[in-house]
């Protein structure tokens, strides 16, 4: 809620900063620039490049300051570590009172850490000791070194001079103390406002992951195999699905036959998710690399398929008569003109393809498998190594943006014509 | 000797409702070599329909086509056409475009390039031979095609309102350039217009047809193609005759458009 209220807090503020600040030194004078109605016409809606910039930025931020990074000179409050302490009153059988003090210590889960050093004190309660992991609790028996127990019907009456009875909760200095039902106390130091490393750790830990992994490598894999193999499904299943793919939808766009035959199948097979055909291809395939293969194959061939009939069926029809008349063949007039029309829209369709492919080996590879992106993350997730799906997932996203970027680049070079007719 | 003749053609659609359409009724033609002639008629009049039975798309139910002394039975490199909107094939350049026709012959460049440069510089692109397609003007595309078509050397051009989709200047120029094309290359040229002005201009033989169905309405002969090849266009549409047609052919097309609305109304009564 904190981070939420900072986050909206920040992406007003930072567009009034850039309102009033930064834009008096961008002169800009074009032709979008001077038009006056912008709300509503899309085309004068033109992504402010400051406030992307700021945008992820600001993610970084809030994602260092609210973890401890040390890349972040700003962090929101972290969880108490150190040594405090805070008294508890007890209460004899024969009402006689006593007040003992609690010696705690909370160290950071992983470091070593020693007891305190204490004089019991006197009186019927004695003093304790606890050692707490920071962001965790201890429950302490405080009378197992008193001289009335609670079995004895003693019971606690006061945490720092507060009365509290079971169940109630005490503020103490850098915690909280609940007494439990059956009377004994339970200590949590104050946790702050910063995740816990197994939630969410700090950037420069997921970075130096990305280090470890490309080295050493994480379940017999490096990271750079993962990738690759994931990467690998995904070309080689899209491959074959526009193999397959494109002359089956340029059959269908040509041939009522074809079109008829094959309309029932595509029409059903292309509702169906890939990731439902998850486990009929283990079975069938087991989960090997043939199996990833196939069901790479069925999702990205359905999607080519159906763009390649779509984009025969998008010829005008009088491109198609203009090259009768001008003497060409059936063949020619697949070559010349039915090919290259229906490109733009086969691009369409092998971007959706790609999209879907990387998702899907993503996903194939969460369900089983021995190496790729996905598997790494899962296994990782296993063993709350919150890094490493962390490095994973921001991989999975470059990659995935990147391939987008790839097919766009492919698409401006080869249709260059594509959106202009 | 390439006469171009149409002979009782027919043309009945059946819908799927059970009814039929009759497109064309009894369409009879014969064009000479070198003819330039231009179709007006009311929207629904079939001369879509005519010229895609001369370009050999549709078969038609009844009648024949025939090109020297060969029945039509499908589209051919004899018979050329050019569209309203151009129809290029925008992944190939200006002049792959005009080239077209010759390179699915199987020519090679040295016997088709003089030929097609020389159109290129005729339709005013020489300059714009390696551009885009989309990167031209609508008035430029046209030329495209018009070049296109001529490249390939037909025996008939057969235009489909191709000026139709261009602004007023342009077409008037355009207008002048099929002229100057129709006398330079002697080819026998059939043209469907909506504007009654360009058939009076680009029709050495004007046909209005009339609608449901489509049938020849009457047939008229005119100076105006032979007056206009070279001159200034609007001197000829200042001519007495040519104001006294335009107003002819306007009132009988819309005496035929206002039979239509009675019959609509009637059935709708």
């Amino acid at each position: 809620m904190t981070i939420l209220i900072i986050y909206v807090a920040i992406f007003v503020g930072a567009f009034f900063a850039v309102r009033k600040g930064v834009s008096k030194f961008r002169q800009m004078n074009d032709y979008t620039s001077l038009k006056t109605v912008t709300f509503g016409d899309e085309s004068a809606v033109r992504p402010d490049r400051w406030a992307s910039v700021i945008s992820v930025v600001t993610i970084f931020l809030l994602w260092g300051a609210f973890t401890g990074s040390k890349w972040v000179p700003i962090h929101a409050p972290g969880p108490f570590i150190g040594d405090t302490e805070f008294v508890y009153t007890i209460e004899g059988p024969d009402g006689t009172r006593d007040d003992a003090t609690v010696y705690a210590r909370v160290f950071k889960v992983g470091e070593e850490v020693t007891d305190r050093e204490i004089e019991p004190g006197d009186g019927i309660a004695k003093n304790d000791v606890i050692t707490v992991g920071a962001w965790r609790s201890s429950l302490l028996l405080m009378d197992k070194n008193d001289e009335v127990t609670r079995k004895e019907g003693a019971k606690v009456v006061a945490i720092d001079g507060q009365p509290v009875g079971p169940g109630d909760t005490a503020k103490v200095a850098n915690g909280t103390v609940v007494i439990t039902a059956k009377g004994s106390l339970n200590f949590a130091p104050s946790k702050g406002m910063q995740m816990e490393p197994i939630w969410l750790p700090p950037p420069e830990s997921v970075v130096s992951r990305v280090a470890e992994i490309s080295e050493q490598g994480y379940q017999n894999f490096t990271l750079f195999e993962h990738l690759y193999w994931s990467l690998f499904r995904v070309i080689v299943g899209f491959a074959l699905g526009a193999l397959v793919g494109i002359p089956l939808g340029y059959a269908m766009g040509l041939s009522d036959w074809f079109r008829g035959w094959f309309d029932p199948i595509v029409e059903f097979m292309r509702p169906v998710p890939p990731l439902a055909l998850i486990p009929l291809v283990i079975i069938w395939a087991g989960i090997g690399e043939s199996g990833k293969i196939i069901l790479l194959f069925l999702a990205a061939l359905w999607i080519m398929t159906i763009s390649a009939r779509a984009g025969v069926s998008g010829v005008a029809i009088s491109k198609v008569h203009a090259a009768y008349s001008l003497g060409a063949s059936k063949w020619q007039l697949m070559r010349y003109v039915i090919v290259p029309n229906s490109l733009p829209e086969i691009f369409t369709g092998a971007r959706v393809a790609m999209g879907v492919c990387w998702g899907t080996v993503v996903a194939a590879e969460l369900v089983a498998a021995e190496k790729g992106a996905g598997m790494m993350i899962m296994v990782a997730s296993r063993f709350q190594l919150t890094d490493i799906v962390i490095m994973g997932i921001i991989l999975i996203g470059i990659i995935g943006y990147g391939i987008d970027i790839l097919m766009r680049k492919a698409e401006n070079w080869l249709v260059p014509w594509k959106g202009r007719v | 000797m390439s006469t171009l003749s149409i002979e009782n053609i027919s043309m009945r659609f059946d819908l799927p409702n059970g009814t039929h359409v009759q497109a064309l009724q009894d369409v009879s033609l014969e064009l000479k070599t070198g003819e330039l002639m231009s179709v007006l008629g009311p929207s629904g009049c079939g001369k879509t329909t005519l010229l895609n039975i001369l370009a050999g798309f549709l078969a038609p139910t009844e009648g024949q086509i025939t090109l020297n002394d060969h029945r039509v039975t499908g589209p051919d490199a004899e018979r050329g056409m050019v569209f309203q909107q151009g129809a290029l094939f925008e992944w190939m350049s200006v002049r792959e475009n005009v080239s077209f026709g010759p390179r699915m012959k199987g020519q090679r460049e040295a016997e088709f390039g003089g030929n097609v440069d020389h159109l290129l510089e005729v339709v005013g692109l020489k300059d714009f031979k390696e551009k885009a397609v989309y990167e031209l003007s609508g008035g430029m595309q046209q030329r495209v095609a018009l070049a296109r078509c001529l490249a390939n050397d037909p025996d008939v051009i057969l235009m489909d309102e191709p000026l139709g989709a261009l602004d007023a200047l342009t077409r008037e120029k355009m207008q002048g350039l099929v002229l100057k094309l129709w006398k330079e290359t002697g080819k026998t040229i059939v043209l469907i217009t909506h504007s009654v002005e360009e058939a009076l201009l680009l029709g050495e033989r004007l046909l209005v047809m009339a609608p449901r169905p489509g049938r020849i309405h009457k047939e008229y002969r005119l100076p105006f193609a032979e007056m206009g090849v070279g001159q200034d266009l609007r001197e000829v549409k200042k001519h007495p005759d040519f104001g006294a047609k335009r107003e002819e052919i306007l009132s009988m097309i819309w005496d035929m458009e206002e039979e239509i609305m009675g019959r609509t109304e009637e059935a709708e009564a």
